[in-house]
C-alpha cells in the first residue's frame, strides 16, 4: 500500500535533478569582469572592438579568462578583483585617450562563473539585489504637471501662429495653470476662432465665457502626454546612465509617474545624481557660411563635428536658434529617395511653421543640429537644405544605417520631457553587501542544521526523511529563484530561512499523525498511509492561509518587502511538494516494499497504560 | 524519544475564562503602550535620511554628535549599530530644503571632525513615499485579515473564522505593543514579519479546528468543551515541536543575522510565542462561546451525501 507508481518516483527524480542543475550556478558564483560598451550613441561596439580589447590586454600583459561579445558590449573575465582593476585601468587609458570626452564606457561587472553547459541551459546564479552587492537605488518622481505645462506653453504658441495664419485677430493668448485662455474683442471673431481651433487642435476641449475661450487638454491627451514624458525620461536616463559606466543598470517604470533607477557597484552618488538631473538640449541652427569662408567667427559659435570618416571638423553656426529640441515630436531612422540612410523627424505645428519659414529663405544652405550636453555643444548633423519643408522632414548626411538609428534615438531622448525629483535614495557600500550575504547564509545554515539534528534524534528514520525533504525544499527553492532570475535581497534570504522553519511543520504533522495511528494500534504500513493522508488536508489548509499573507505582501509590498514576499510565496509552494511528495517517496522506498513490516523507526511510541514499550525498531 | 505522554485529555476549557482574562490584560497593555508611546517608525515610513558609517576604530559618538550639531543639524539621532565601529545617523525630513542632499552634507561634516568615516549605507525617503508605504502596509494587513476570514469561513464555518482572526489579530496587537513599549524600530521588514506571523499562527488554529471537526464527526457523546480539550491535547505535541523548530530557525537569525535582521527576528519570536498561546487557548474558547456544536457538522455531512461528494462516502 505504500508504493508509489513509477511515474511519481520519476517526477521526484526529475524535480531533484532540476533543482540540482539550477542551484549549481550559485556555487560557482560570479567572476569579476570588465565590460566595454559604447559611450556615444553614434559609436558601435563590434568584432573590431573585441580585437582591440584583446590587443590592449595582451600589450599590458594582463591574463584574461575569456572575452565575449554580446548585445551590450565586449566582456572580458578575470581571475580576481586585482587583475580586474588593472584591466579596467589599462582599457580606460587606451580606449579613451581623452578622458574628458570618453568614446567607450569601461565598467566593472560580474559575470556568471558557471561552466558553459550550465549557462546554455539558462542556469545562472541568483541575481543579487543592491543590498547584497552594493550600489545606488533612486526612486524618481516625474513632475507630470511640468510636462503638461510645457506642452500647454507649446500649444499656446501654436495657437497664436494658427490664429494669425487664419487672420483671426485675438486680444491675448496666455496659459493659466492647466488651460490656455484666449481673449477676443468681439463675439464674431471668437466664434470664428472657435471653429478654427476645433478643426486644428484635436486634443483640446474649449469652453466659452463672454469674449474668452478657455482651452484645456482632453483627459486622453493628458494621459498620452504623461506616458510619453515618462518614456522619454526613461530613454534619456538610459543614455545617461551608460556614461556612468554601470554594467547592469536597472531603469524601470513604477506606477504612473515614477522611475526606479538602480546602479549596482556605483559609489559616487553625487556624480550619479548630477547626471540624472542633467538637462541636455538639442538645437537647430543655420551654418554661418560667410563666417566659415572668411574664418572670422566673431558673432558666431563654433562646434566640433565628427564626420563619417572619423575626422573632427569645425562648424561655424549662427547664434540665432531656429528650433530647440522640445519641438521634435518624433524621430526614426529611414532611407531617402536615393536609398541613402536618413533620419525622418516630425516637428510640432509651431516648429513646422518656423521650419517652413526658414527653409524657404535658405535653400541650398547648410543647417546644423547641435546637441548641448554638460555645457558642451557638438554638431551631430550638418546637412544641406534641399527644398522647402515644414513639420516633417528628413535629416540626410554621410550616415550609415546604424548611425541614423542612433541619431534618431539621440534626437528622441536628447532631453528630459519633464523635470524629475529624487524621492527615495538608497546607497549600500560593497563591504556591507558581502557581510549581509554571510549573515544571511550562516543564519540559514545553522538554523537548518539545528532543525535537522533535532528531527533525526526525535523521529529517527522519519526524521531523516523529513530532513532530506527539507534539504530538497531548499534546493528547489533556490533553483526556482535562480531560474526566474528573481532578485535576492537580505529580506529574501530571511524569507528562505523562515520558509524552511515553517516548512518543517508539515513533516511534524505527518510524523505525529503516524505515531498517533501506531499508538492507536494500527499496523505500521497502514499507519504510514493513514498518517500521510490525514495530515495532507491540514497541511494544505495551513499553507493556504500562509500563502494569503504572502500574496498580500507581494501585492502591497514594495522594495525589500517584495523580495521577502516573492521568496515566501515560492517557498510555500516548494515546501508543500517536498514535505508531502518527496518525503513520502523516501518513506515508500525505505518501508513500502516490505510486506510484513513489524515496526518503523519513528522514535518511541508511548502508549498510555503500558509502562515502557518500544514499538519502534527496524523490521 | 517522546516528550509528551499525556494520559487523559487536559481540561483546557475549564480554564477558558482564565486564559481569556490573561490575554485580555496583555492585549490592553499592548493597546496602552501603543496609545501612549506609539510606534517608533523607521525612516521608510516617516521619510528622512539614514546614514550608516564605519570607523576604523571604535567610534566616538560624542564627537560625531558634536560635528553634526556644529554643521547645523538639529533633531538628529546618532547611535552605534551592531558594533562600536558602526554608527547609524537618522535625520528627519526638513521642510522646504533639499532633503536628499543631507546625506552628503553629513558625510562632509563627519569627514572634517572625525576622520576615517566610511559610508556604508545611505537611505533617503521623501515624504510622499513614506506615507504611501504606511498606507500600503495597512492595506496589506486588511487584505490578509479579510482573505483568511473568507477562506476559513468557506473551509470550516464562520465561528471558526471569526475566532481565528480575533485570536491572531490579538497577536499582531501584542507584537506591536512590544515594539511600542520598548521603542524598537518598526521598519518594513518588521511589518513583513508581522504579516508572515499572522499567516503562520492562523495555521495553528487551522490544525486545532481540523481536529475539532474530525472529533465531532467521529466521536459521539462528548460535550463541546470535551471535544475541544481532546482536539487541543491530541495536537499539542505537534504544536510545540513545530513552533520550537520554527523558533530555532528564527533564533539562528537573531544570533547570526546581525543588526539588520534583529528586529525582524524579534517580531517573529514574539509572534511565535504568542501565536501558540492565542491560537490554542484563545481561539478555542471563543469558538466554544460562539456556540459551536456537533449538529453543525452532522447536518453538513448529510447534505454532502446527497451531493455524492468524496467526503460523503465516509459513513
Amino acid at each position: 500500500m505504500n508504493r508509489y507508481p513509477l511515474w511519481k518516483y520519476i517526477l521526484v527524480a526529475v524535480a531533484l535533478v532540476f533543482g540540482f542543475i539550477y542551484t549549481l550556478p550559485n556555487f560557482y558564483g560570479h567572476s569579476p569582469a570588465v565590460q566595454v560598451s559604447s559611450a556615444k550613441a553614434t559609436l558601435r561596439v563590434d568584432d573590431d572592438t573585441q580585437k582591440r580589447v584583446e590587443e590592449i590586454l595582451k600589450e599590458a600583459g594582463i591574463a584574461h579568462n575569456g572575452i565575449q561579445l554580446d548585445a551590450v558590449g565586449v566582456k572580458a573575465r578575470f581571475a580576481n578583483e586585482d587583475i580586474q582593476l588593472q584591466a579596467r585601468d589599462a582599457l580606460q587609458k587606451n580606449l579613451n585617450p581623452d578622458a574628458s570626452d570618453p568614446q567607450y564606457t569601461v565598467a566593472l561587472n560580474l559575470l556568471s562563473a558557471s561552466p558553459r553547459w550550465l549557462t546554455a541551459l539558462h542556469a545562472l546564479p541568483m541575481y543579487l539585489g543592491l543590498d547584497l552587492r552594493g550600489g545606488v537605488h533612486f526612486l524618481l518622481q516625474v513632475d507630470m504637471q511640468g510636462a503638461l505645462s510645457k506642452r500647454l506653453d507649446a500649444t499656446a504658441a501654436d495657437l497664436r501662429l494658427q490664429l494669425r495664419d487664419k487672420k483671426i485677430r485675438y486680444a491675448s493668448v496666455s496659459r493659466d495653470k492647466d488651460a490656455i485662455v484666449i481673449k477676443f474683442n468681439d463675439a464674431e471673431t471668437r466664434d470664428k476662432a472657435r471653429a478654427a481651433i476645433t478643426g486644428l487642435q484635436r486634443e483640446l476641449t474649449l469652453t466659452q465665457t463672454d469674449l474668452t475661450l478657455t482651452a484645456a487638454l482632453l483627459p486622453q491627451a493628458m494621459k498620452e502626454i504623461q506616458e510619453a514624458a515618462l518614456k522619454q525620461n526613461m530613454a534619456t536616463l538610459g543614455n545617461r546612465v551608460n556614461e556612468l559606466g554601470v554594467a547592469e543598470p536597472v531603469i524601470q517604470q513604477q506606477g504612473a509617474d515614477r522611475i526606479v533607477v538602480q546602479l549596482p557597484g556605483i559609489q559616487d552618488v553625487a556624480q550619479a545624481k548630477e547626471l540624472i538631473g542633467r538637462t541636455a538640449t538639442l538645437e537647430v541652427r543655420m551654418v554661418d557660411e560667410s563666417a566659415s569662408a572668411s574664418g572670422l567667427t566673431a558673432g558666431a559659435d563654433v562646434f566640433p563635428h565628427r564626420e563619417r570618416n572619423g575626422e573632427v571638423s569645425r562648424v561655424v553656426v549662427k547664434k540665432e536658434v531656429v528650433l530647440t529640441g522640445d519641438r521634435f515630436i518624433k524621430a526614426s531612422s529611414t532611407f531617402d529617395q536615393n536609398h541613402q540612410p536618413a533620419v525622418s523627424v516630425e516637428l510640432d505645428t509651431a516648429g513646422g511653421n518656423i521650419m517652413r519659414d526658414v527653409t524657404s529663405k535658405n535653400l541650398k544652405k547648410l543647417m546644423a543640429i547641435i546637441l548641448f550636453d554638460r555645457g558642451r555643444g557638438e554638431a551631430i548633423s550638418v546637412a544641406t537644405i534641399q527644398g522647402e519643408f515644414s513639420s516633417q522632414f528628413q535629416i540626410t548626411g554621410a550616415f550609415s544605417p546604424k548611425e541614423t538609428n542612433d541619431l534618431a534615438i539621440l534626437i528622441r531622448s536628447g532631453s528630459l520631457a519633464a523635470p524629475m525629483e529624487i524621492i527615495e535614495e538608497r546607497t549600500i557600500g560593497p563591504s556591507l553587501g558581502q557581510e549581509s550575504i554571510d549573515k544571511g547564509f550562516y543564519s540559514t545554515l545553522w538554523g537548518f542544521v539545528a532543525i535537522a539534528v533535532f528531527m533525526m534524534v526525535y523521529y529517527q528514520m522519519f526524521g531523516v526523511t523529513s530532513s532530506l525533504a527539507l534539504a530538497a525544499n531548499l534546493l528547489l527553492l533556490v533553483a526556482l529563484l535562480s531560474l526566474l532570475q528573481a532578485t535576492l535581497t537580505l529580506p529574501g534570504i530571511a524569507a528562505i530561512a523562515l520558509t524552511l522553519g515553517m516548512a518543517i511543520d508539515a513533516n511534524v504533522l505527518i510524523n505525529e499523525r503516524v505515531r498517533e495511528e501506531l499508538r492507536a494500534g494500527m499496523p505500521p504500513q497502514a499507519a504510514i498511509a493513514e498518517g500521510y493522508s490525514q495530515a495532507f488536508r491540514t497541511i494544505l489548509d495551513s499553507n493556504i492561509t500562509t500563502l494569503i499573507a504572502g500574496l498580500a505582501l507581494l501585492i502591497f509590498g514594495s522594495g525589500p518587502v517584495r523580495g521577502f514576499a516573492v521568496v515566501h510565496c515560492l517557498g510555500i509552494l516548494t515546501s508543500i511538494f517536498s514535505s508531502v511528495v518527496i518525503s513520502r517517496a523516501l518513506v515508500n522506498l525505505i518501508y513500502g516494499r516490505q510486506k510484513k513490516l513489524a515496526g518503523v523507526a519513528i522514535g518511541q511510541v508511548w502508549k498510555p497504560g503500558v509502562a515502557v514499550t518500544t514499538v519502534a525498531g527496524k523490521k | 524519544m517522546e516528550f509528551f505522554r499525556i494520559k487523559k485529555d487536559i481540561p483546557f476549557m475549564r480554564h477558558a475564562l482564565t486564559f481569556n482574562i490573561i490575554s485580555l490584560i496583555t492585549f490592553l497593555l499592548a493597546v496602552f503602550f501603543l496609545a501612549t508611546k506609539g510606534l517608533h517608525l523607521s525612516v521608510e515610513f516617516t521619510g528622512g535620511t539614514l546614514i550608516e558609517v564605519r570607523y576604523p576604530q571604535a567610534a566616538e559618538l560624542e564627537k560625531v554628535r558634536g560635528a553634526l550639531a556644529e554643521a547645523g543639524f538639529t533633531d538628529f539621532q546618532a547611535q552605534n549599530f551592531g558594533s562600536s565601529q558602526d554608527v547609524l545617523i537618522r535625520l528627519p525630513l526638513r521642510s522646504g530644503e533639499d532633503s536628499n542632499k543631507q546625506g552628503e552634507q553629513v558625510l562632509a561634516a563627519l569627514a572634517a571632525a572625525t576622520p576615517g568615516a566610511v559610508k556604508q549605507r545611505n537611505e533617503y525617503v521623501g515624504p510622499q513615499v513614506g506615507k504611501e508605504l504606511a498606507e500600503n502596509g495597512a492595506m496589506a494587513l486588511l487584505v490578509v485579515v479579510i482573505g483568511i476570514m473568507i477562506y476559513l469561513a468557506f473551509r470550516f464555518e464562520w465561528r471558526f473564522s471569526v475566532s481565528a482572526i480575533i485570536a491572531n489579530l490579538h497577536d499582531v496587537i501584542i507584537i506591536l505593543g512590544f515594539f511600542a513599549a520598548f521603542q524598537w524600530e518598526f521598519s518594513l521588514s518588521v511589518l513583513a514579519a508581522v504579516l508572515a506571523v499572522l499567516g503562520y499562527s492562523v495555521n495553528e488554529s487551522v490544525v486545532v479546528f481540523d481536529r475539532v471537526r474530525e472529533t465531532f464527526k467521529k466521536v459521539r457523546g462528548l460535550t463541546t468543551p470535551q471535544v475541544l480539550d481532546h482536539a487541543i491535547t491530541s495536537t499539542i505535541s505537534r504544536t510545540i515541536i513545530t513552533h520550537a523548530s520554527t523558533q530555532v530557525m528564527v533564533l539562528s537569525m537573531l544570533i547570526f543575522g546581525g543588526e539588520t535582521l534583529h528586529y525582524f527576528a524579534m517580531a517573529l519570536t514574539i509572534g511565535i510565542c504568542f501565536g501558540i498561546y492565542s491560537s490554542v487557548l484563545v481561539a478555542s474558547p471563543l469558538v466554544m462561546w460562539l456556540g459551536v456544536s456537533r449538529e453543525q457538522f452532522i447536518n453538513k455531512q448529510k447534505r454532502v451525501i446527497e451531493g455524492a461528494n468524496e467526503d460523503g462516502a465516509v459513513v
